[in-house]
């Protein structure tokens, strides 16, 4: 039968693939899908751990998270629609109005 | 049976991350991690949360990623030549700490699963919608009308900044 270990393992493998794209990846869109894809790997902990042991809380807490996560994506986005209108260009290389 | 389902969508999930991260070009990343969201939705029936699988199918693979790939589209993102042009120092420290981050979230789980009280193999059936929908409208009401609010100033707040016109000269 399943164990929580192997979600919890998919979970670990997910956030740090997530973690490798957000360093490695230069164009800022595909950074913000990193981003997405550790969210959703935290948010397959709380499931595991939800339904291990019984407690619905978990997944309402996942749910707010989802919610949060839709507003975020609206934001950025737009964040990255206002630079790409500035710059012309999303590489996070060429950015660099607040670097010193 | 259940295990066979399980290794094919955690193969599927952790091989659509990979193929996300390493694809030069910005549409197929996004279509990758589409099927990531689906399998992650797999994943949920398989840990009988039917209500969050729904939920991440509708939201993720239908909201947010329509919404990244108007984005795509609509700025005309050229792809990256080169992913790994030469070998460079920020490539390898990536990996390392990426490594590193992995042993060191195994090793947390390897170390506390025999610590948690009562993990037994078989699930409750807590995840349907009638007992999400319970607990979401009654303990969780507050939270949820914040999540309206919350919802709507990240609207007007993203018009706003979508909307901005930058002043020549």
């Amino acid at each position: 039968m399943l164990e929580i270990d192997w979600f919890l393992g998919i979970s670990a493998i997910m956030f740090s693939i997530g973690i490798i794209g957000v360093l490695i990846r230069r164009n800022a869109v595909v950074i913000f899908m990193c981003v997405e894809l550790m969210l959703n790997a935290v948010n397959l902990t709380l499931v595991s751990f939800s339904s291990f042991h019984g407690n619905i809380d978990g997944q309402i807490f996942v749910f707010f998270a989802l919610a949060v996560a839709a507003a975020e994506a609206v934001v950025g986005l737009a964040i990255i629609i206002a630079i790409f209108r500035n710059n012309l260009t999303v590489d996070v290389t060429e950015i660099n109005l607040l670097r010193w | 049976m259940i295990v066979y389902l399980f290794i094919l969508l955690a193969v599927l999930a952790i091989g659509s991350a990979l193929a996300m991260v390493i694809n030069k070009n910005v549409v197929n990343s996004a279509l990758f991690l589409v099927i990531n969201m689906v399998s992650l939705a797999g994943i949920y029936l398989l840990l009988n949360a039917q209500f969050l699988a729904v939920i991440q199918i509708l939201v993720y693979a239908g909201a947010i990623m329509v919404l990244f790939l108007f984005v795509i589209m609509l700025l005309n993102v050229e792809d990256e030549e080169k992913l790994f042009d030469k070998f460079r120092v920020k490539y390898f420290l990536a990996f390392i700490l990426g490594a590193a981050v992995v042993g060191q979230i195994f090793y947390s789980i390897a170390g506390v699963t025999d610590m948690l009280p009562e993990i037994s193999s078989n699930m409750a059936e807590i995840g349907t919608v009638e007992e999400a929908g319970d607990v979401l409208y009654t303990k969780y009401l507050l939270p949820f009308e914040m999540t309206a609010i919350l919802l709507t100033a990240a609207v007007v707040g993203a018009l706003m900044v979508a909307q901005y016109k930058i002043k020549k000269g």
